[in-house]
Order: C-alpha cells, then structure tokens, then sequence
C-alpha cells in the first residue's frame, strides 16, 4: 500500500436542489476552502489537485477542469480530472490518495462536484445512442430491474426498500449539510409516494442535487503538522481499491457484481479486516435507491448471501444499531452526483476522526474504530473503496 | 435527443444532443456583476492583489486562487476604448458567428485593464487590422447581460454610444446558454449486420470463438475475452423474462408512459437484452414468462430496430427461477 495517508481536513458545501448563488467556480472553492481551513492550510500549502465529477452532460461545460484549474489554486502545480460515473468521487479521493502513498505528494486537495440544477440529471442519463431503444429513462430506469431480481432472489419483504428510505431521511435530520430534510418521514409516506419506476417509489429515490465536497489528503509528516496546529486528529487510511467489470457481460451478475465483491476483499485484506460487520464502527456507502442497502450489504460482506435484508429489517443499520450505514443521510437524502462517492469517503473519514456531530457514531470516535467509505457508477460496474481508522496502521 | 437516418450505403446516424430550453449558468457574484455593467453599457475589471486590474473579472486570483472583488473598492470601470493585442481574420463566417460578414477575433484590452477579453472587430477588410490598433465598443439596444452586450468592436476610439436601456433591474445572477452538439455516428459493421437481419424479421447475434457465449445484440469484440467475435449466429424471436421495471417516468424518444422494460434471454442466447414488453396489461407482467417478438408488418419495414416493435407474452407455462437466475 505505500506511505501512509491520512485524511487531514474536510469541507462540503450545503447540498441543496439548486445553488444559484453560486457559480461552478465558487461551489468547488466553497469546500475547497473549508477543507484547508479544517487542515489548518491555505491553497499555497498544497501540491497536487485533484478534481472529480460525473458526465459533462449534466452541466454542459466540456472538461469543466480547465477552467476550475485556476479557481482550485492549482497554477504551476499538478492537476488532474477523473471520471468514473457515480463512483467518480471515490476514485478522485483514491487518485489523490496513491499521490501520497506512492510518496509523491505531501499534500493533495481533492474536489468532487456537482451542479444538476444547471440541467435535469434525468435527461442527462438518458440521452441513448441511436443504435439502441428509449428504453431506460433515467438511473432508475436503469437499476429497478436489478432490483426486482433481488427481491425475488433473496425473498425480501416489500417494505425493506422503505424501511431504508425512511432511516436515512431520519439521519438526515442529524446532519447540517444533507439536501432533504423530511421531519415527519415515516412508512406510510413513503409507501403512498408515487411509483416511479415500479419498484422503486419516489422516497425511494435519491435527490437531484447541487453541492461540492473536498478532502485534503497528506503523508504522515503533513498529518503530524496539521494536528498540531489544528488539535484535530486525522483519519488514517486502512485500505484503498477500485474495481471495475463490464456492463454487458453474459455471465456477468448484475444484482451482485464481482467487482464490487473483489474490490471489498481487496480492502479488507489490507485493513485486516474479516468480519466487516463486527470490524467496522460506521459504514458510508452509495445507496440511492433505498433497496441498494440490503444489496450492499450482501456484496460488501456485512451479511450472507440473501440475508441482507434481515440486517435492515432488524434495526442493525440505523443510527442506533450494531453497525450504523449512512448515519449522514447518504445518496439517498443528498445526491451531487459526482460528489456523492467523496461524500462517503469524507463521512467515514469524520466519523473515526470524532468530527461528525449530531451523527457522530460513538463507536466509531472512539480511537479505534474503523468505518467504511464506498462508491459505485455506472451499470454497477465502477467500484471505489476505503477504510478508515483512528490509529495509525 | 432526435436523431434521424440518412440513406444510402455508407449509413450515417444523425445524432443531436441539445438540453430543452438550454443549460442554466448561475453567475455567482463576480461574474454577475461583470454581465450586470454590460447590461447598463459599461466594463468593469477588478482589482488583483498587485494592483493589476483583471479583465473579464474572476472570482478568483488566477495565481494564487485568493478571493477577488469582494469589496466594492476592488471594481474598476475600464475601456470602452481598448487596444487590439492580438487578432486572426475570419473570411467565412459561420452561422454562430456574431458578424455575418469577414471579421477578426481579437484581444482587447480595455483602457485601465491589465488583461484583455476575446471580441469581434468589425474591420470591413484583413488589411484594416493590426496589433496596437485602437477598437471601440459596439453597444446593443437590447441588452440583457451577456458579452453579447457588445454587438462587435468597431476600429477608432469611438466616441462608444450607449442606446439607453431598462433601469432598475435586479443585478444580472443567471445566464440561460442553450448548446447543441450534432453528431453523424457510423453503426460500424457489427451493427449494420444486425441491422440487415432486422430488415427480414431476423434477430442475429454473435458467438465469441474462445468462451462460446451468444451475445445479442452482437458485439464486435467478446467483453470477457477482448477478441473479435467472427461467427454469426440465427437467434429465434422467443426467450424467457427474466426482469423487468414498470416506468411511469415519461421521457422525450420512450414510450408512453406506463411502460414496461425488460431483459428478455433469447433461446439460445447468453445474454438478455433489454426490451419493450406490451399486449399485455403491467399488472400481469410476471418474472419467468415466455415471450416472443411482435413485428411490423412485412410492407412496412424499414433498416431498422423499430421492425421489432416488442416482445409479448406466448401463453406458455412460466420458467422457474432457477433456469435463468444466472442470466440477471
């Protein structure tokens, strides 16, 4: 795994549906500048930027990093975009991370973005090749089939998909940044809101989202610099992967993807990790459509095959549970697309540095704890993940 | 999203991607109060930290990223008058173009600026251009805080009239910039295969020479293997449901709105493929149900996918599970 790296400072924006006070370029600085400000560092201090986001389409600005080069200091230093649909978050954070770890950076801001208020994300996802057929509208268009299969492969309930939808929103109310705060959720809205893409309901689905996250990634000499002028711990990377598999693979199990499974092993060899549901403190990971978590759960290795419902039926997940998912709120109550995997990564790294407030997990501030980031994009074929610990590993 | 075919042998697809109503930009509040002195006929630069003046203001210092024009101090009016840095002629101009006659792209720097902004200089001919050559601002009548403000800039140093324009506006926040991007796309030869094979009723698929796997819609190169798939496999129009998604989400080019897609595996093939499924009411749809392919009718199909119009439901005894579980 190289150097070690370490989480030293965190910025978001508000997400919110639409932030027309706001330019691309003073969204990004936005988190930018909270990130340094929570390292204790200007944009001087920096060595590396790197930029993230989801398809171009979405703003209609062309290779948006050219012209936010500048905005994100980066003059005279290197810059670089990535891009890797939904995940594109995780991996820009895993990108600027292998800068540290390979030793050469010290200290490397990285930015994930999204202002869909600028278009509508549904269109932007639908614009099809003329070679094949209208048939998808949108991500969840996209995703309902797989999810369909799941429920009649592992036998769920229909009221787990809500169940989720309704935790998230209620930790959403803990967290100052999250897009969708809904105070009064409970079931029987969600249950009554309208089926969109049969069967996934309207409050099973993520917001459409404008907002910017940052992380100011270093090397154990930067940690130590920043702590000591900031008093603020860092969070430790543990592990680190990225994995990716074709779309249309015959073969290929598209409800239970092997990229995301290997890229979990992956990440868990290096943390040493083996029961990631005792292991972990917290886990951040890419749900936005609600039945994603109890896949999730199963792919990531929290629960057997088939049984990742029951997880989420028993109240393991919530805030209060064994293993908190989302206590942020997640995809599903904020959902800057490109910024959405970052997000995680910058969640799990708040929780074991102590530093995520009203959703701080108690478990996972307590020096020892671990807590795990996860992104995903595309056709479920784009995978980013990490751990994250308190203690140096 | 259109797209409209072209005849003939070597086939184009035209391909336009354009956002209804155009992309919004809001402004923030540097750029915006450069569009709000455009609109009121008037160019402001702002103050870099060096005392250098920064035309087109950023928010932004483009060295350091240090915040600029935050404070009413850090504005300064410029120009209109400016002086031409550098400039290429433009003998055919294009449709987009803000002259409908030969003109030069040229940076300007305005009077009192350190920078210069890119504009149109209305020359009249080549030969009237040169670096060092003094420009005047154009002023539209109707303006509604764009660079467009400034039709063009005009050789001298003006006077720069400013037709008077509407006061008492809200400051200038948001820019709607419609784009379009057109593409002419080759179907390449995998697809104009498939293609023909549609145009007779016949849905063809392609065997990878090294797992074996059937994929339809073909696929030039096996995604597993990463080797050309050379061998051509008669694929019948009947397969097994194997999940689907009821959309009530409508969209510009999908059907109307309940619909049902699903991915369907053709007997015999390896992969399902994603599909339209009608005739029969989404209530009744049903994971495991047989289907077979609905056609246009002979006399009025065309080279095209839309001959194969959906898949409906054949009757016949659902398929367990089990038999095509892996398939999802």
């Amino acid at each position: 795994m190289g150097n070690r790296c370490a989480v030293i400072g965190v910025g978001q924006t508000q997400y919110r549906a639409k932030r027309t006070d706001v330019s691309l370029a003073g969204l990004v600085r936005e988190a930018a500048l909270r990130a340094l400000d929570d390292a204790g560092l200007t944009f001087a201090d920096i060595d590396s930027v790197v930029l993230g986001k989801a398809p171009d389409m979405f703003e209609g600005v062309a290779t948006p990093e050219l012209y936010l080069a500048d905005a994100l200091g980066a003059a005279g230093k290197p810059m670089m975009r990535v891009h890797t649909a939904g995940s594109v978050g995780g991996s820009t954070a895993l990108v600027g991370a292998s800068q540290v770890q390979a030793g050469v950076h010290d200290r490397v801001l990285v930015v994930a973005f999204e202002k869909q208020s600028e278009s509508n994300a549904t269109w932007a996802l639908s614009t099809h090749s003329p070679f094949s057929a209208s048939l998808v509208v949108g991500a969840g268009g996209y995703f309902a089939p797989y999810i369909r299969a799941y429920i009649r492969r592992s036998g769920a309930p229909g009221n787990i998909g809500m169940m989720v939808a309704v935790k998230d929103r209620l930790n959403a109310l803990r967290n100052p940044y999250a897009h969708l705060k809904i105070p009064d959720i409970d079931l029987a809205m969600v249950e009554k809101s309208m089926m969109l893409w049969d069967p996934i309901r309207y409050l099973e689905t993520c917001p459409s989202s404008d907002g910017a996250v940052a992380m100011v990634l270093g090397s154990e000499r930067a940690a130590a610099a920043a702590t000591a002028v900031t008093g603020r711990r860092p969070a430790w990377v543990h592990g680190a992967a990225m994995r990716s598999e074709p779309m249309g693979m015959a073969g290929r199990d598209s409800v239970d993807p092997r990229a995301g499974r290997d890229c979990a092993a992956d990440v868990y060899r290096q943390a040493g990790v083996t029961e990631p549901r005792r292991q972990f403190a917290a886990a951040e990971t890419y749900v936005p459509f609600s039945w994603y978590e109890p896949m999730w759960l199963e792919n990531l290795g929290f629960a057997d095959k088939g049984a990742g419902w029951k997880l989420t039926e028993s109240g393991a997940t919530a805030f209060d549970g064994d293993i908190p998912w989302n206590p942020s709120g997640g995809v599903l109550s904020s959902n800057p697309i490109g910024a959405s995997g970052m997000i995680r990564f910058a969640e799990a790294a708040q929780q074991v540095r102590g530093q995520a407030g009203e959703h701080q997990v108690a478990a996972a501030a307590d020096g020892a704890g671990l807590a795990l980031g996860h992104a995903y994009g595309g056709g479920s074929q784009f995978f980013a993940m990490w751990a994250v610990g308190a203690a140096k590993p | 999203m259109t797209t409209t075919r072209e005849q003939g042998s070597d086939e184009r697809v035209r391909h336009v991607l354009e956002f209804p109503g155009g992309y919004t930009r809001s402004t923030g509040p540097v750029i915006g109060r450069f569009l709000t002195g455009l609109r009121d006929g008037r160019l402001f630069g702002v103050r870099m930290p060096d005392g250098k003046v920064l035309v087109p203001p950023t928010e932004y210092d483009p060295r350091t990223a240090a915040a600029l024009g935050t404070a009413d101090d850090d504005w300064v009016e410029v120009g209109p008058a400016g002086t031409v840095t550098t400039w290429t002629w433009i003998a055919e101009p294009r449709a987009d173009h803000p002259l409908d006659r030969p003109f030069a792209w040229a940076l300007i720097q305005p009077d009192g600026a350190d920078t210069a902004l890119l504009h149109a200089v209305d020359a009249g001919e080549r030969e009237a251009m040169a670096t060092g050559m003094r420009v005047h601002p154009t002023w539209r009548a109707d303006r509604t805080g764009s660079i467009k403000d400034i039709a063009y800039f005009a050789p001298g140093d003006g006077p720069a009239e400013v037709p008077p324009s509407e006061t008492d506006l809200e400051p200038v926040s948001m820019l709607t910039v419609p784009s379009r991007l057109e593409y002419r796309l080759r179907g390449g030869t995998v697809w104009n295969r498939f293609i023909d094979g549609m145009a007779v009723g016949q849905i063809r698929g392609t065997r990878c020479s090294t797992c074996g796997k059937v994929y339809v819609p073909p696929r030039g190169v096996c995604p597993a293997d990463g080797l050309p798939a050379t061998e051509w496999v008669d694929l019948p129009d009947t397969g097994v449901l194997t999940t689907f998604a009821v959309n009530n989400v409508p969209a510009a080019g999908a059907p109307e709105v309940p619909f049902v897609c699903g991915y369907v595996l053709l007997d015999g093939a390896d992969i399902a493929m994603l599909v339209l499924i009608s005739d029969v009411s989404w209530q009744e749809v049903r994971l495991g149900t047989r289907v077979k392919a609905v056609w246009v009718p002979e006399e009025e199909r065309t080279r095209s996918v839309k001959n194969l119009k959906w898949f409906a439901p054949t009757g016949e005894p659902d398929v367990p599970f089990e038999r095509y579980e892996e398939y999802v």
